[in-house]
């Protein structure tokens, strides 16, 4: 049921769909950490999930503090409810507790992603960060991706470094992936990506063309659904005022 | 005793083919002015152990690195370090590439004499790909579940900056996080700690509770004065991270005559000479 009025859904950015869609990814996790490492996008959405439907979420400032309230991006806890530096961060991954949200360089049709670098791993073409927590995040947490420029550089056929094991290599959860086209899934039989949902003014033709690797796409494609009115309200007046979000997602 | 040593004798503890690691974490309380010290001496063929920064970078452009231990280089707000990438690209160091989890727990391991520590961190991955001497350990419980036995991370010499000490070694951190200094203390033969300001040690109590007194005296070769010695990494709550130069150094890394000139402007003194041409650059850039 959306309580979207018609005068506000005309005004709804893309960057916004995006980041409704990055609060859905935490439905039902309850009192557990939101490591949304990713970027704006995916940080707003985590706040965003906790100010409206998932209100025993932790999330952080950011920085090592765990935020009595969820707050707005960019501004550091005015009161902290409990501290996770880096240290016991990792130790919380060992813990489970935890539902994170990195931003892949490559991603496969399992959910095996690359940050590591690009090309042959001993003489790299591109040398990115290295593999950072993407092992033991995606062996032992929940994760999901966000993607602002879905591509079929991004999403490719085999990744060059494993960093984060998808669903054929044991994952614990690759819960999903959020682009600036689309929401996918792994809800298949044999765990390869699906298409969910895509973005309002997106065709999952497009999608299909910007994957480069044969997708499931199920006869009817719904659209991915806008954020409410209060959704809306705490994004654009509590969460974001300054519209960092907008900066993340290309026109 | 005083333990209360210059920067060059600090940086003078190392010899080439040593394994240093340095503490902080991608461009955050990074010993920088030791690093810098180090680009002043005749060392290298270094093993270098870090959660890395722009203090890998340093070291990789001036040919002190050998190999690299990591799990990441980053300098956090510009993401991809370019004196790193290019040592890679070049292929000039030697890496091996950890989980984060899985590095921690190489420190925890090298820092209590224990040979590894098991972590599940790393099954499925390429990280047990690329490093074909890792080994696996299968639990003797019940559970038989398999583990990677992370080898202690081991080292000859530790470098970490903290925001104060005492001229005894005792050193105490006042920012939000102590990342793993603690553990590279304790991981080394010989510990070097710079600080931010040498204290008496009856001041720890006026700025932190007894638990920022991360680092104890026991596990500390020599302390060092470097005010800014962390420039231009974060170092609060002294200071932050210096951002405007931290693009700069990025943007010069990125080009050989760029990084020519900035070499020359700031790398070519001493640390007292590289503290004056920031702020003559800081005043420039205003």
């Amino acid at each position: 049921m959306s309580t979207t009025p018609r005068d506000t859904t005309g005004t709804v950015t893309r960057a916004e769909v995006c980041a409704t869609a990055c609060a859905d990814l935490f439905r039902g996790d309850g009192e557990i950490v939101a490591a949304a490492v990713a970027g704006f996008v995916p940080m707003l959405g985590s706040r965003l999930a906790r100010a409206t439907f998932e209100p025993d979420l932790l999330t952080t400032d950011g920085g090592p503090a765990l935020s009595a309230e969820p707050v707005p991006l960019g501004a550091a806890a005015a009161t902290a409810e409990g501290w996770l530096p880096f240290r016991d961060h990792l130790w919380l991954v060992l813990n489970g507790r935890r539902h994170v949200v990195m931003g892949p360089s490559q991603i496969d049709a399992h959910g095996n992603t690359n940050i590591s670098c690009i090309g042959d791993w001993e003489r790299p073409q591109r040398q990115l960060l290295g593999v950072r927590g993407g092992p033991g995040n995606t062996l032992l947490n929940t994760t999901s991706y966000w993607v602002p420029k879905h591509s079929a550089r991004v999403f490719t056929a085999k990744v060059d470094m494993v960093s984060g094991v998808g669903w054929d290599r044991g994952a614990h959860e690759i819960r999903a992936v959020v682009s600036n086209l689309a929401v996918l899934d792994f809800d298949t039989p044999d765990r390869r990506m699906r298409l969910r949902s895509v973005h309002p003014g997106v065709t999952a033709d497009d999608v299909v063309a910007a994957t480069g690797f044969e997708l499931a796409v199920p006869d009817e494609v719904p659209e991915t659904r806008l954020p409410d009115e209060k959704e809306l309200r705490v994004m654009r007046e509590v969460l974001d005022p300054k519209g960092l979000r907008e900066r993340e997602v290309p026109a | 005793m005083s333990k209360v040593v210059s920067i060059e004798e600090a940086a003078g503890a190392l010899e080439s083919g040593m394994t240093v690691g340095i503490g902080g974490w991608g461009s955050r309380r990074k010993p920088m002015a030791l690093v810098r010290a180090i680009l002043r001496s005749p060392v290298t063929d270094l093993t270098v152990v870090t959660y890395g920064g722009p203090d890998v970078g340093l070291l990789c452009a001036a040919g002190k690195v050998r190999r690299l231990v990591t799990a990441f280089v980053t300098m956090d707000s510009v993401p991809l370090e370019p004196h790193f990438r290019q040592a890679r690209q070049s292929g000039s160091i030697e890496l091996t590439e950890y989980d984060e989890g899985m590095f921690m727990f190489g420190l925890y391991a090298a820092a209590h004499r224990l040979p590894f520590l098991p972590t599940p961190a790393g099954l499925g991955s390429d990280v047990l790909k690329v490093n074909p001497e890792l080994k696996t350990i299968r639990s003797p419980y019940e559970d038989g579940r398999e583990l990677v036995a992370v080898p202690a991370l081991t080292m000859d010499v530790a470098l970490v900056h903290m925001n104060r000490a005492d001229a005894r070694g005792n050193a105490q951190y006042l920012g939000p996080d102590p990342y793993m200094d603690d553990l590279f203390a304790k991981a080394a033969d010989r510990t070097y700690v710079s600080c931010e300001r040498l204290v008496d040690t009856a001041d720890f109590a006026k700025e932190g509770p007894v638990q920022s007194l991360l680092i104890s005296r026991s596990q500390v070769a020599g302390v060092v004065e470097t005010p800014n010695g962390a420039h231009f990494t974060d170092c609060a709550p002294d200071h932050g991270r210096d951002e405007a130069f931290q693009k700069f150094y990025a943007r010069s890394a990125a080009d050989p005559g760029e990084w020519a000139a900035f070499q020359d402007r700031f790398l070519s003194g001493d640390e007292a000479a590289y503290q004056d041409a920031v702020r003559v650059w800081q005043e420039e850039s205003r």
